[in-house]
């Protein structure tokens, strides 16, 4: 094998699996950014990667199956917010809660679905024509199933509403200078609701993705982690759209590389031993790449009053 | 007619102690609805984890306790951390290492005729210690670099689990079976079993002494929590840093210290649960205890006796979910009542008034 064809083989599922890291990053982004932050991606993701193959199999469409997912990831950070803005609880703790608690339905609602993997429909690749035959660059970028083109297109829309819309100012005030927010007439509360739910909706299509195209199929603890990874984009990424896109591309390439490298014809990858160590590579290389963001900056960049609910009448 | 929220400023001890019960019986209540959902029969369920969890005698109560014993030296963990508000949630990987370390004394390091008296600490203190080094990283990574200790302790569960898995497929495989060979027998903690030939009753009892050692661990951690200066710091660091920081108190020396003793009993359990209850390591013979302890931890209020308690209550939830299926009703349970008693915290800390 060519080298340029195994960057290109690497670039192209490297872009398809970042893919559900990208819409878990981008949503976990909006609901940090209000203020709240929400640990329980891993969780979220796997209760609706589970509901979207569930309904994609009872309904006999992919569709079907991916707006349930959606609607699960939504209902998720409807109780996130209600713990978390309401109720005000320990964000920390109500964010484990949901990943034991998405975590326990995938498990649960998942068993009958285990094996199913042939049966249940998938949203299969879509090439965009003309694009697709392009040199290297057809099937890098344009040789993939929808939801990753919707992926590309959601980064400069969260950058732009963020940005340059009010409701993005809106919503970015509401996480940096509650009180201020508060006194200018924004409803903070309200705010941080709708971008909790929109932000676990996120989830949801992230885990969709994972199980309806990306990965097609159920299996049990399908996420691996890909939910704290997502969170930890954020972070790297110092709350902005492109830099957490390109992590999450860079961390779908990182996790198809262990499997590539196996293929390749070097002894040392062929050791079925070295695959164990491969395994570990996108969890170490997280933490390098934490460490590494902070080392790069001091704090500044998250959302000052992320993790502390807001008392309207108070000046926190 | 209005409702307005205020914070009580002293709870009582009724609201203090009534709201997280409250709390845990509309989890019950919850879950038996949740496996209703799921076309499971919650009375059924329910009363299968009962029998065999607490119900069945002194067998059932022997492997609760049995079960009990990782979670309590894992809530102890989670515990000391939390009290410092770090969030170690990797307890999972410390006792992973634990076990590997134990394991490795056991059948790799140690000449197979070593007395019991000699390996058994050997391995207890290696559990420990790699248990306290894996804790030392997210430590030492947020002391020096202010990196979330919560994603990097998570991302290391992992690192952890395909480190077991090189040694439990390949290293230390018993003849291509994924598990290593059984420790020599003298290698194996004393259990209640042991006393059958005084006591007959006690044949069959699998309880270890590793449970008690969790329990003298324990007070030990009551003792250092309120009784000694480190504890006391750890408290402050908890409430905030900065006025620990400006009491003079080693703040950063804290938080590897604490994470490294966090860590040590994570890993302490994984070595208890390699020599005391499956002799060898094997794939997926833990259902998550380092996780299930944040939740003992949080139920507890970080309290040594209620982690006990509640260890006892939630390994027999665990003892008595091995008997119904799917595997993860378990998981799914342990989310509902976690998440109801973190509501009802809200009722301990405020009252709604009605404003006419």
């Amino acid at each position: 094998m060519k080298w340029t064809e195994f960057l290109q083989n690497l670039l192209a599922a490297g872009i398809a699996r970042g893919t559900p890291l990208l819409f878990a990053a981008l949503g976990e982004m909006l609901a940090e950014l209000s203020g709240v932050l929400n640990l329980g991606l891993e969780g979220i993701m796997l209760a609706s990667a589970m509901t979207g193959v569930a309904a994609a199999h009872l309904a006999g469409s992919a569709w079907v199956g991916l707006l349930a997912a959606v609607v699960v990831g939504a209902l998720f950070g409807v109780l996130h917010a209600f713990l978390t803005v309401t109720l005000r609880c320990d964000q920390v703790v109500t964010g484990l809660s949901l990943v034991f608690l998405g975590t326990g339905i995938s498990s649960v609602g998942g068993a009958p679905l285990v094996g199913l993997r042939q049966a249940a429909p998938h949203f299969a690749q879509l090439p965009i024509p003309g694009l697709c035959d392009l040199p290297f660059l057809g099937p890098v970028l344009f040789s993939h199933p929808w939801p990753v083109y919707l992926g590309f297109a959601a980064v400069p829309l969260v950058y732009f509403f963020l940005a340059h819309t009010r409701a993005g100012l809106n919503l970015r005030a509401a996480g940096e200078t509650p009180a201020a927010a508060a006194a200018m007439g924004i409803p903070v509360a309200r705010v941080r609701y709708l971008y909790v739910t929109l932000g676990a909706a996120g989830s949801g299509l992230a885990g969709a993705t994972l199980s309806l195209a990306v990965t097609p199929g159920w299996v049990d603890g399908l996420t691996a982690g890909q939910g704290w990874i997502a969170i930890g984009l954020v972070i790297v990424g110092g709350w902005r759209p492109l830099p957490a896109a390109l992590g999450a591309w860079l961390f779908g390439a990182i996790h198809r590389l262990t499997l590539d490298l196996q293929g390749t014809a070097i002894p040392f990858f062929q050791d079925p031993n070295t695959g164990f160590f491969l395994n570990m590579l996108p969890y170490l290389a997280a933490v390098a790449v934490l460490v590494a963001a902070s080392l790069g900056r001091r704090s500044g960049t998250a959302p000052s009053t992320l993790g502390r609910p807001f008392v309207p009448g108070t000046t926190r | 007619m209005r409702l307005r929220v205020e914070p009580r400023l002293v709870p009582s001890r009724l609201v203090r102690f009534g709201a997280p019960v409250t709390g845990l019986l509309a989890g019950l209540l919850l879950s038996a609805g949740m496996l209703e959902l799921f076309g499971i029969s919650s009375p059924r369920a329910l009363a299968a984890i009962v029998q065999s969890g607490f119900a069945g005698g002194l067998y059932a109560i022997s492997d609760t306790l049995t079960v009990a014993t990782p979670l309590i030296l894992c809530g102890l963990a989670c515990a000391l951390a939390f009290k410092a508000r770090l969030w170690n949630v990797g307890a999972e990987g410390q006792l992973f290492l634990g076990a590997w370390a134990a394991t490795g004394v056991a059948i790799a390091l140690l000449p197979e005729g070593t007395p019991g008296w000699l390996a058994i600490p050997a391995m207890a203190a290696a559990g420990f210690a790699a248990g306290a080094a894996w804790g030392a990283v997210p430590g030492a990574l947020k002391a020096r670099f202010g990196t979330s200790e919560i994603l990097t302790s998570l991302m290391l569960v992992y690192v952890a689990a395909h480190w077991n898995n090189y040694f439990i497929y390949s290293a230390w495989s018993d003849r291509g079976f994924q598990m290593t060979r059984l420790f020599p027998r003298a290698f194996w903690l004393p259990r209640v079993a042991d006393l059958a030939s005084i006591w007959p009753g006690a044949a069959g009892l699998t309880l270890h002494v590793g449970f008690f050692l969790a329990l003298l661990l324990a007070a030990a951690f009551w003792f250092v929590m309120f009784r000694t200066r480190f504890g006391f710091e750890l408290k402050v660091s908890g409430i905030s840093e900065k006025t620990a920081h400006y009491a003079g108190m080693p703040v950063k020396r804290n938080i590897v210290l604490v994470l490294v003793l966090s860590g040590g009993l994570a890993g302490l359990a994984g070595a208890c649960e390699v020599a005391g209850v499956v002799h060898r390591l094997q794939e997926n013979f833990l259902p998550g205890y380092g996780f299930t302890a944040i939740l003992v931890a949080w139920l507890a209020r970080l309290n040594p006796a209620a982690i006990v308690l509640v260890s006892f209550l939630l390994s027999g939830l665990l003892v008595g979910a091995r008997e119904v299926q799917p595997s993860g009703i378990a998981m799914m349970l342990q989310g509902i009542v976690l998440t109801c008693v973190v509501a009802a915290d809200f009722f301990s800390s405020n009252r709604i008034r009605r404003v006419p």
